[in-house]
């Protein structure tokens, strides 16, 4: 449970955080930001990496604010500093519900927003949070800076668009008008474990039917994503029990399952038809 | 809390006084194993394949590495039994040639550091031809299954029969038969503190001190030197502070050899610390068994007779010393449980696969049969459409002594009353109308009660009966009171963070006048404590309690007769109280402390009537014992998604005297929680191949604080003439009740599906599996507030 041998960099400035990517990159290196999901994968030496590129001294990255329509999440920002809502309105109290489901509180301490973001696990809350709200992301190289809708971002299983040399510095969520409802329902063998399968999901009434609905879909496809078959249910009707449960049927049937050696496809429709329906229905109370 | 008299006023037995080994553990202060620093860090190059045969194994130049090649002249661990058809294997310190499971140790690297034996440990080449593996027991047991020992004729490697004389006879006036096939998948004990040992060889003396995180010191040492074929005056064997052990740190880990021999040839230390993933894969798995269950009842739901087949995966070698017939065998003579039944016929076999080695489990095997045989009287309450509590009512014993089908005699115990007071504590009429009412509303509530027994304390006598080449047995304390007037116990119990220093002072301090705060028990050390068999099958508090008491009363008479001489009274006039001898109705008293100086340095004042000094054994060696206990489990079914949620949990328990109540409550929540673990969480799962798909702690599920419920206790006090301290064992019984409870309340949850779940744990995925497979899913879904 000692990691392979690596060298630890520790840059100052987002200028030097991309120049040591653009130099250690080749060489097997790596960001390490709050490490709960790195540094353990090293412990087992499933990951090698010779070089860390440890952004947590870099000035800036911890920036959380509202700039113009969305909010700015840097690098630095942990998971912890979601607990209570950050801003006023719909998205502060989201991402405050959200957070509690992520795992245990001193990892929340230390992991990081973009961190489960470049890591990509299938089952993370905030992957499946950026897709729902459709995240743009802010990815720094050497060569300049390019901003990706979450739907190029996120790629499959632990896999991202991000290149070789580049660095996510920053993460966008767009405001959510303030009558904006939202609901989220995460199943998971035991508090604070990797869901199995979660939604989200986000609407507006008007005139007492939905409208703009997001749904969004995590831990049960290789990558979270919204699953327009269950929003085209939802848009233009008025909210219902029975409703809830066409949209979650919508849901369960859209999906492409991952399997495991205890997890049929099956149970995972199973599950994601439960889920969708009880976000719906925590939308309401 | 209980409070008992004794003679003339209050005594420590029966209060809930503060653990006295405490305030070292929660301030930090606690030694373990691999606290020690040392000159040379082992780490183990494992096996990545379940079966094959060894090639080659290169190291990097300049390496320090050891295998089977360096070890010729070590003897392989071979545990010994002499009944129930048992054939000897031998597992070898390093793999020799063969590898038998995924995770068995191929060579051992040594380096200054942990991280440079690991750096060392990675660049290690091996090369396996690999074969077929067995891993599940019922294919080991086809006719033309490989051979997991090329040397033994079939993979069943121990069976027994227990057959009770004109059991067809019996069998054929049943009224209805009932049956259960049960799976209980497998399972790691997972204790907080992984194993870890350290070996130290001192040149002066060129003896090897052994610290490591083991439940048997001495069991340990004698293993260790009789592998080396050393005098056991050459090896001192520590237990620290051990953080758990749960029966997985009593069987010998053959990594601890492996570090005494190369101590000795490094005349150097040599420390491993095992880590989470190895102690998952390779250290000692439990609970992997087949059970087919039979039951024959009379019109009335009395149970005649019991017929079973128990198949037990006992992995690739046979545990040191307990033997891979541990789980088998005790299921065999413990399956009828509490309850009256006259015939019995079982068969029971251990099989070899290509699995990481069995070895006890908290609960051994009594986990897994109370669950099977609790599912077979819930089956039978259901088919003679009665209360589950009724049924038991019916068949539970209630005259004692009882001596069972397979031959156990039950000393007095209670096991009726503690399920009344269960069903009172719980309000069972309450909790229908209450299930009820959830029902029509969608929602599946659940009640599940298992009532059994716990065999505790027990003495070579029954240890005997196993056949063991080794038969554990008694215990022995030394009790002395030094010059200063302090009290040491030393005991050949190894506790490992059951409280056992504070019990046993409790006892002792009773008995000669002393308040628990002078006493200190010592244990853990060969060089210091007497031998002894350590910590394991609810034994440490029967059995150094029993001697504890015997030295005790030993010293007791020595002092009255000092205090006697000094006094100038008859002893039987006089009173050990708070550190002095009185002589009652007067103010006359000598304290036991300057009786304790007198009886070293003025030992001339006895005028030779009185040996000196201040020193008495004790031995122990009883017959055994049954504790008995009722749980309860109340819990909520997602029907959707199969999740169990546990909604309470009762225990009401009877261990005869209860010494520390907070200490007995302490051990049956620790064991309960491990239980919910067994039933709803744990599986060990490996892949066709034989690799271990839960090698870690987020794949291996214990339960949390999250998932366990408010806990009830409840205590009934039968004293029993088997024990001298009238306390009985309750280690396992948590851990034996609970999942049996938890799986009936389930199987209570769900009957309106007519499903059955026999299959622990049940996971969500099985639970939804079976509610599919039922075709009684309702369409209509209720609203799910309640469980968000």
């Amino acid at each position: 449970m000692k990691p392979a041998p690596f060298t630890r960099h520790v840059p100052r400035t987002v200028d030097e955080v991309v120049s040591a990517l653009a130099e250690f990159a080749p060489l097997d290196g790596r960001i390490l930001a709050g490490g709960q999901s790195l540094v353990p994968i090293m412990a087992f030496r499933m990951a090698r990496p010779a070089h860390l590129i440890d952004i947590n001294e870099v000035e800036g990255l911890d920036r959380l604010a509202v700039d113009g329509d969305y909010l700015s999440i840097g690098a630095r920002v942990r998971h912890g500093a979601f607990h209570k809502p950050v801003i006023d309105g719909p998205l502060g109290k989201l991402l405050a519900f959200v957070v509690s489901h992520i795992a245990h509180y001193p990892i929340r301490m230390r992991g990081t927003f973009c961190g489960s973001l470049a890591h990509a696990d299938p089952a993370s809350e905030w992957c499946l949070v950026a897709a729902t709200l459709d995240a743009q992301l802010v990815v720094k190289s050497v060569r300049g800076d390019r901003i990706v809708d979450v739907t190029d971002f996120l790629e499959g299983i632990m896999s991202t668009s991000l290149a070789e040399d580049e660095f996510l510095a920053e993460a966008r969520l767009p405001l959510l008008p303030d009558d904006t409802k939202f609901g989220f329902y995460e199943f998971s063998r035991r508090a604070g474990d990797f869901a199995m399968s979660a939604a989200l999901v986000t609407y507006r009434l008007v005139d007492g039917v939905i409208t703009d609905a997001c749904v969004g879909i995590g831990g049960a496809e290789d990558r979270a994503r919204r699953i327009p078959e269950a929003e085209n249910v939802l848009n233009g009707q008025a909210p219902s029990p029975e409703l809830f449960v066409a949209a979650g049927e919508a849901a369960a049937t859209a999906i492409e399952p991952l399997e495991d050696a205890q997890t049929t496809a099956e149970y995972r429709r199973d599950l994601v038809r439960a889920v969708t329906r009880r976000a719906l229905e925590r939308s309401t109370q | 809390m209980t409070v008992h008299t004794k003679g003339s006023g209050t005594t420590w037995v029966g209060r809930s006084i503060r653990r006295l080994e405490d305030p070292s553990l929660v301030t930090g202060r606690g030694r373990f194993t691999a606290d020690l620093p040392a000159t040379h860090w082992v780490r183990f190059v494992r096996s990545s394949v379940a079966a094959g045969t060894i090639e080659k194994v290169s190291a990097p130049e300049g390496a320090g590495i050891v295998t089977a090649r360096d070890l010729t002249k070590l003897k392989p661990i071979r545990p010994m039994l002499s009944k129930f058809n048992y054939v000897a294997v031998g597992q070898p310190i390093l793999a020799d040639g063969v590898v038998r499971f995924t995770g068995e140790s191929i060579a051992a690297v040594y380096a200054p550091s942990k991280d440079k034996a690991e750096d060392i440990a990675d660049q290690v080449e091996v090369e396996i031809a690999e074969g077929t593996p067995l891993i599940d027991s019922m294919d080991a047991l086809a006719d033309n299954a490989p051979l997991v020992h090329a040397d033994t004729k079939h993979n069943v490697i121990v069976e027994g029969r227990i057959a009770t004389p004109g059991f067809e006879d019996i069998w054929k006036t049943a009224h209805q038969v009932l049956r259960v096939e049960a799976r209980s998948r497998r399972q790691n004990a997972t204790p907080m503190e992984a194993r870890a040992g350290h070996a130290a060889y001192d040149s002066a003396t060129g003896r090897v001190t052994l610290t490591c995180t083991t439940q048997m010191p001495h069991l340990t040492r004698t293993a260790v030197c009789d592998i080396l074929g050393i005098p056991e005056s050459e090896l001192r064997v520590v237990a620290p502070d051990v953080g758990g052990g749960f029966g997985q740190k009593m069987s010998l880990a053959p990594e601890y050899v492996l570090l005494v021999w190369l101590a000795r040839k490094l005349s150097s230390s040599v420390a491993w610390t095992e880590d989470r993933r190895e102690n998952l894969i390779a250290s000692f798995h439990s609970r992997d068994q087949h059970v087919q269950l039979e039951g024959a009842f009379d019109a009335k739901g009395k149970l005649l007779a019991l017929r079973g087949d128990i198949v037990a995966n006992i992995g690739a070698y046979s545990c040191f010393p307990t033997t891979c017939g541990v789980e088998p065998l005790m299921a065999l003579a413990e399956l009828p449980g509490p309850y009256d039944v006259r015939a019995y016929d079982c068969r029971s076999r251990g099989v070899m696969t290509n699995t990481c080695p069995m070895a006890p489990y908290r609960g051994v095997s009594r986990p897994v049969i109370t669950f099977v045989l609790e599912r077979l009287m819930d089956k039978a309450a259901a088919a003679f459409g009665i209360e589950p509590t009724e049924l038991r009512r019916r068949n539970l014993i209630d005259k004692f002594p009882y001596t069972s089908a397979t031959g156990l005699v039950f000393d007095d115990g209670s096991y009726k009353e503690t399920m009344e007071m269960a069903i009172k504590a719980i309000d069972l009429d309450a909790f229908r109308k209450r299930q009820k009412t959830a029902r029509d509303a969608g929602r599946y509530l659940g009640i599940g009660i298992a009532t059994f027994s716990e065999r505790t304390g027990y003495g070579s006598p029954a240890f005997a009966a196993r056949g063991m080449e080794i038969t554990p047995g008694f215990e022995t304390v030394y009790l002395t009171i030094d010059p200063s007037g302090f009290v040491e116990a030393r005991i050949g119990s190894s506790p490992h963070g059951q409280g056992l220093r504070t019990s046993l002072a409790q006892i002792i301090a009773d008995e000669i006048g002393i308040d628990p705060e002078f006493i200190k028990v010592v244990h853990g050390d060969t060089d210091r404590a007497p031998y002894g068999w350590g910590t394991f099958a609810s034994r440490s508090l029967v059995l150094s309690g029993g001697a504890s008491l015997l030295a005790a009363q030993k010293i007791r008479a020595k002092l009255l007769k000092m205090a006697s001489h000094l006094l100038e009274a008859a002893p039987e006039d006089i009173t050990l109280q708070s550190g002095s001898a009185h002589v009652i109705g007067t103010d006359r008293s000598v304290t036991i402390a300057s009786m304790a100086r007198a009886a070293y340095h003025q030992a001339h004042i006895f005028k030779g009537e009185i040996e000196p000094g201040l020193t008495e054994t004790g031995t122990y060696d009883p017959s055994g014992t049954f504790s008995n206990a009722c749980h309860v489990a109340i819990v909520e079914v997602d029907i959707e998604t199969g999740r169990v949620e546990m909604e309470k949990f009762l225990v009401a328990e009877d261990a005869g005297l209860i010494i520390n109540p907070m200490i007995a409550d302490g051990q049956v929540h620790g064991g309960v929680a491990q239980g919910i673990g067994n039933a709803l969480l744990e599986e060990i799962i490996y892949d066709e191949t034989g690799n271990i798909l839960t090698s870690t702690l987020a794949d291996f599920l214990p339960p949390t604080t999250h998932e366990i419920p408010e806990i009830e206790l409840h205590h009934i006090e039968t004293l029993t003439g088997n024990s001298i301290t009238k306390a009985k064992g309750l280690g396992e019984g948590g851990a034996i009740g609970a999942p049996a409870a938890v799986i009936s309340a389930i199987n209570d949850a769900l009957s309106p599906f007519g499903v059955s779940i026999d299959e622990m744990p049940a996971t969500p995925q099985r639970i939804r599996a079976a509610l599919r497979n039922s075709g009684k899913l309702p369409n209509t879904l209720p609203s799910t507030g309640r469980l968000a």
